[in-house]
């Protein structure tokens, strides 16, 4: 390896630094920067010809100075040192120890940009997780080496939610190689400081792998981090045979730091300010889970986002709902009313459910008592807006049933606690308690044979 | 073909997928290979002696002064034998040969041919051909079989004409094997084999145009019924995300009644991919019974796959399409989504520094966009036979707002519009196509099909039906400001009517095994069969029967399962059932009719 060193910076602006006159500097290299004070820097190569070198410097550009900084260019890629001791870590988003042990020592580095999963090469995602939550298990399904992520804003519990996941999620049959990676951007110290005492109290610290990035780290360091956490997880995965389940919180926090380095290089701005390619590249992130054939691990990527004021349409979920297979929607309605976990069902969707339930995997009757309360719920949300301009007093008897629903569905079946943790079968029995209390003609989703059967009337 | 050495050059910039190189002689739109690792590329403007270039493939580690060839040919795919059935990335790479030759991962630099040239076909050659005959480019040499259903005949390719000299016999030959000898104009000899190379950006000639004759029938009953489309015409599907464009599209590729079905995954989810590798070979072709593998073909460039081979994908797709309706055949070609191919425009138009117009897209996002639907048609080909291709672009508007560039531009062009409503979508309505936003401007031609072919009545039921829907939309309106009391008892049951309809007609299931596929003749039935129904209930409104009277009949309840209890086939038991309903009706009619007759 020759690593070139050079003091010929020409310019200094908004996180990236010019280089003038290095022949022959890959694109992607990775770079040391050593400023006045002697302190080392981290950048990487994003523009490269002979006459000038552009270099993104995860750390900032501040207080450098074009004299008497020093550029080494260290002719690999971005890469992490990886090994069964990852486990129970924390690295920041450059993969160095955050947690004042030493760092990982391995011949095993992997480029953190790795090429896209032949799409040959992967198997259908089809086995149940059961969260024990019955919003997503019930109505939303979550399958191993599925990519579903949880919207939320400011104020949800979202990061309970996510923890809730994580400590309950288990398949019907067992769980002995199942690891946690957990990646944070730009989160407070309390929700840093919020997960890692979860994961010590549930015992799973032990099978956890943490990347963190605080709310006040240099933002390019949030550009490397999901990319960094996903390299490990995929090694967890692949090599090492793991049942791996990646939370990922906060995406918004991400594209944001994507928007600051796009603007400072030029690049010309899509919607609300963000680069064209931010559909690409959260693509880059989020399609590297999956299963792949013959190989015994899985990653099942759990991203957790925020939507500014509340806005699905902001780009940022409106991009990730475009990738990901499904999403669930966190509602501001349902928390105010005190209802946890406040999940609102109606834009909550799982796009790898249908195949993972049913006859076989969860119980005959589920996909049709999903669609079946979906109905329900939307015609019962109707029916409510309908009482709130008329009156309830003035409804039927038959949408006064409907109103009556929509209060048991929200307090019966999506509220439960924090740790509560139902089987599918409590799931559908509760699903059963609540479409039973209409006719069953009323049930056009549910077909005769389950009706006879878990129909409260019938049996 | 091509003779002449290499042209040789070498990087002097790299910016992500966009190389400046220097390499004197290179044409605008040549492939060419780049860097120590021969990644592909595409040049796409020339300044002096350097060149932009466009790579399929990630430049990481890729530096200045690597050297770069030009390859003398812009970017081509090879049209022959050995393409149904398979998987290719957005330049026509083998995906299963990839895997099976590099493991999990697509590596950069490697690239297999899209054909395999180890496979023997069992060539025949035409009857009427004969040595010394006058030929013509897009003629049928002979044929061999691809699949169980799909008969592959081999063409001249479009830019050789001339005589014909030699022409094999029947017999097992390899790709590269020499098939016939044609000598051109100029009295240069060409030697024809199974396949030939055609370059994706350049339409493939054919005689004339045609109108579209007859619709596309999908079995879908809100496509086919509402909002036909009709073989060679091209149509868009927008919507936002969870909508349901995917299954919409994946159900079109499971039934439509075409010969050759080619899917491109544009910049999509690669499990969706995986999803039709995994079902289309168990699934069968309603009109063969053969596994529908066997007239599918799959090009995938996923979200996650190099952005530029994403633009290049949607040509590739196209180019293979009219590749099979130069045969003689009905194509349809599904993409999703145009979106991401417009987007993979505007990334390489921003990195050139182009002056965006609208929403960061370059100003010529619609010409592009319209060029590419050209592309679909109904054609006399050139060997005089009639062929087709129907476009169906998948678009994903940003925010589900079908203002934006992409969707506005696209809806100038097509002639069907299946919009997709995600507040339908959210009540678990399914397909979620929006029966006010739809449109399709062939209603008129897809009528003479159905009157000749199903029912002389389908136009006026389309109709009724169509209109019981809009007056549905308005008198929910004034239930949701005063509530239903206000409502007389036939506006009631106009609402009830509509429900049906929504129920029993629009709502249909990709996931029941009956419901997921209607023919043409049980969609009209159920139609036909709902529509009869509420006027039966309409003209004992009229005698004073109570709107709740009907709304409670137990037969309303089976009539709303109607499209998952008989499948395609079943349509005597069908009949059986609209006797019986419409008996239960006479029924109430006779007793009201009596009631009438008796003063109390």
């Amino acid at each position: 390896m020759s690593a070139k060193e050079y003091r010929t910076a020409s310019s200094a602006r908004g996180g990236l630094l010019t280089v003038a006159n290095v022949p022959n500097i890959a694109f992607g290299d990775r770079v040391h920067i050593r400023d006045q004070q002697g302190n080392t820097r981290n950048g990487q190569v994003i523009r490269s010809s002979d006459e000038e070198v552009l270099i993104q410097v995860f750390e900032g550009t501040s207080e450098l100075d074009l004299e008497s900084t020093w550029v080494r260019f260290l002719d690999e890629p971005v890469e992490i040192a990886l090994s069964p001791e990852i486990l129970g870590r924390i690295f920041n988003g450059l993969g160095e120890p955050r947690d004042y042990r030493p760092p990982i020592v391995s011949s095993l580095r992997r480029s953190i940009s790795a090429a896209a999963f032949n799409p040959a090469a992967r198997t259908y995602p089809k086995e149940f997780i059961q969260t024990g939550i019955s919003t997503i298990d019930g109505l939303n399904s979550l399958v191993r080496g599925q990519k579903l992520p949880i919207f939320s804003a400011s104020g949800l519990p979202h990061n309970r939610l996510a923890a809730q996941i994580v400590r309950q999620a288990k398949l019907p049959d067992d769980d002995s190689r199942f690891s946690v990676v957990f990646a944070a951007m730009g989160v407070s110290y309390a929700d840093a400081r919020f997960f890692q005492e979860e994961f010590a109290s549930s015992g799973v610290l032990g099978n956890v792998v943490m990347f963190v990035n605080m709310a006040d780290d240099p933002p390019v360091e949030r550009l490397t981090l999901p990319r960094m956490a996903l390299t490990a997880a995929e090694y967890l995965a692949f090599d090492l045979d793991r049942h791996v389940l990646v939370v990922m919180t906060d995406m918004t926090h991400y594209a944001e730091a994507l928007r600051e380095v796009a603007t400072a290089k030029g690049d010309v701005p899509a919607r609300k300010g963000y680069p064209g390619y931010l559909y690409s590249d959260l693509a880059e992130i989020y399609e590297r889970s999956g299963r792949i054939k013959d190989r015994h691990g899985s990653i099942t990527l759990v991203p957790v986002l925020s939507m500014p004021s509340d806005d699905i349409t902001h780009p940022i979920p409106d991009l990730t709902g475009y990738i990901t297979e499904g999403q669930i929607v966190l509602s501001r309605e349902l928390h105010n009313q005190g209802i946890y976990p406040p999940v609102h069902i109606s834009p909550s969707l799982s796009r790898l459910m249908k195949d993972g339930i049913g006859k076989d995997f969860t119980r005959e009757d589920h996909p049709h008592v999903s669609n079946q309360l979906y109905a329900l719920y939307a015609r019962a949300l109707e029916t409510r807006n309908l009482a709130s301009i008329i009156g309830a007093d003035e409804l039927s008897t038959r949408d006064r049933r409907y109103l009556e629903f929509a209060d048991a569905f929200e307090n019966r079946f999506v509220r439960q606690s924090e740790d509560e943790d139902r089987s599918i079968e409590e799931t559908l029995n509760l699903a059963w308690d609540l479409l039973s209390t209409f006719p069953p003609q009323a049930l056009t989703r549910v077909n005769e044979t389950e009706i006879a059967k878990y129909h409260r009337q019938s049996v | 073909m091509n003779t002449t050495s290499n042209k040789k050059g070498k990087i002097k910039d790299i910016n992500g997928p966009i190389v400046t190189i220097e390499l004197p002689g290179v044409q605008n739109g040549e492939q060419v290979r780049i860097g120590s690792l021969g990644l592909y590329g595409e040049v796409i403007s020339l300044e002096g002696n350097e060149a932009l270039a466009q790579i399929y493939e990630s430049t990481e580690m890729v530096r200045p002064g690597e050297p770069v060839e030009g390859l003398g040919h812009p970017l081509s795919v090879e049209l022959g034998p050995g393409l149904i059935g398979g998987i290719f990335d957005g330049v026509q790479r083998p995906l299963e040969a990839m895997f099976l030759k590099a493991g999990d991962q697509i590596p950069r630099g490697l690239s297999p041919l899209p054909l395999d040239r180890d496979k023997v076909w069992h060539f025949i050659p035409s009857e009427n051909l004969e040595p010394n005959m006058p030929i013509i480019n897009g003629a049928v040499l002979g044929r061999v079989q691809e699949t169980e259903t799909v008969e592959h005949r081999i063409l001249v390719p479009p830019n050789i004409s001339g005589e014909l000299i030699e022409l094999a016999p029947e017999g097992d030959y390899h790709l590269e094997e020499s098939i016939g000898q044609v000598r051109d104009q100029q009295g240069e000899i060409h030697h024809l084999k199974l396949y030939h190379r055609w370059p994706v950006r350049r339409p493939r000639p054919y005689q004339s145009r045609d109108n579209g004759i007859e619709p596309l029938i999908t079995g879908q009953r809100i496509l086919d019924t509402f909002f036909p489309l009709l073989k060679g015409s091209k149509c868009a599907v927008p919507g936002p995300f969870g909508a349901g464009k995917t299954v919409v599209q994946h159900q079109v590729a499971r039934w439509a009644n075409a010969d050759i079905v080619i899917y491109v995954g544009c910049g999509e989810r690669g499990n969706e991919l995986v999803d039709v590798l995994d079902s289309f070979p168990k699934l069968k072709d309603p009109y063969t019974g053969r596994p529908l593998m066997d007239r599918t073909l799959l090009i995938a460039n996923t979200s996650n796959m190099p952005v530029v081979a994403r633009e290049a994908s949607i040509y590739v797709g196209i180019t293979i399409a009219e590749y099979y309706r130069d045969q003689g055949y009905d194509v349809v070609m599904l993409a999703d989504s145009t979106s991401r191919w417009a987007e993979a425009l505007r990334e390489v138009s921003g990195r050139l520094g182009q002056m965006p117009v609208e929403e960061g897209y370059p100003a010529y996002l619609a010409s592009r966009l319209a060029a590419f639907y050209e592309r679909a048609g109904r054609v006399d080909t050139m060997d005089s036979g009639k062929g087709s291709v129907t476009l169906i672009g998948a678009v994903s508007p940003p925010g589900g707002d079908f203002s934006e560039p992409v969707t506005s531009h696209t809806k100038e062009i097509i002639q069907t519009f299946w919009a997709l409503s995600k507040e339908l979508a959210d009540a678990r309505h399914y397909p979620a196509i929006d029966w006010v936003d739809s449109f399709s401007a062939d209603v008129g031609t897809a009528a003479e099909w159905w009157h000749e072919n199903i029912d002389r009545e389908w136009e006026k039921r389309r109709s009724q039906a169509l209109g019981m829907l809009a007056r549905d939309a308005e008198l929910s309106r004034i239930v949701n400001l005063v509530g239903p009391e206000a409502l007389s008892s036939a506006q009631r049951w106009v609402l009830e009517g509509a429900a049906l309809i929504k129920e029993g007609v629009l709502q249909q299931s990709a996931l029941d095994p009956v419901d997921t596929f209607s023919s043409p003749q049980k969609q009209f039935m159920l139609l036909d069969l709902i529509l009869s129904v509420y006027d039966a209930g309409a003209d004992l409104i009229e005698l004073g029967v109570p709107v709740q009277e009907l709304s409670e009949m137990s037969v309303l309840a089976r009539l709303r399962r109607c499209k998952e209890l008989y499948d395609s086939n079943q349509i005597d038991q069908l009949k059986a059932f609209r006797e019986e309903a419409l008996n239960d009706f006479k029924e109430i009619h006779s007793e009201y009719a009596q009631r009438g007759e008796q003063p109390a």
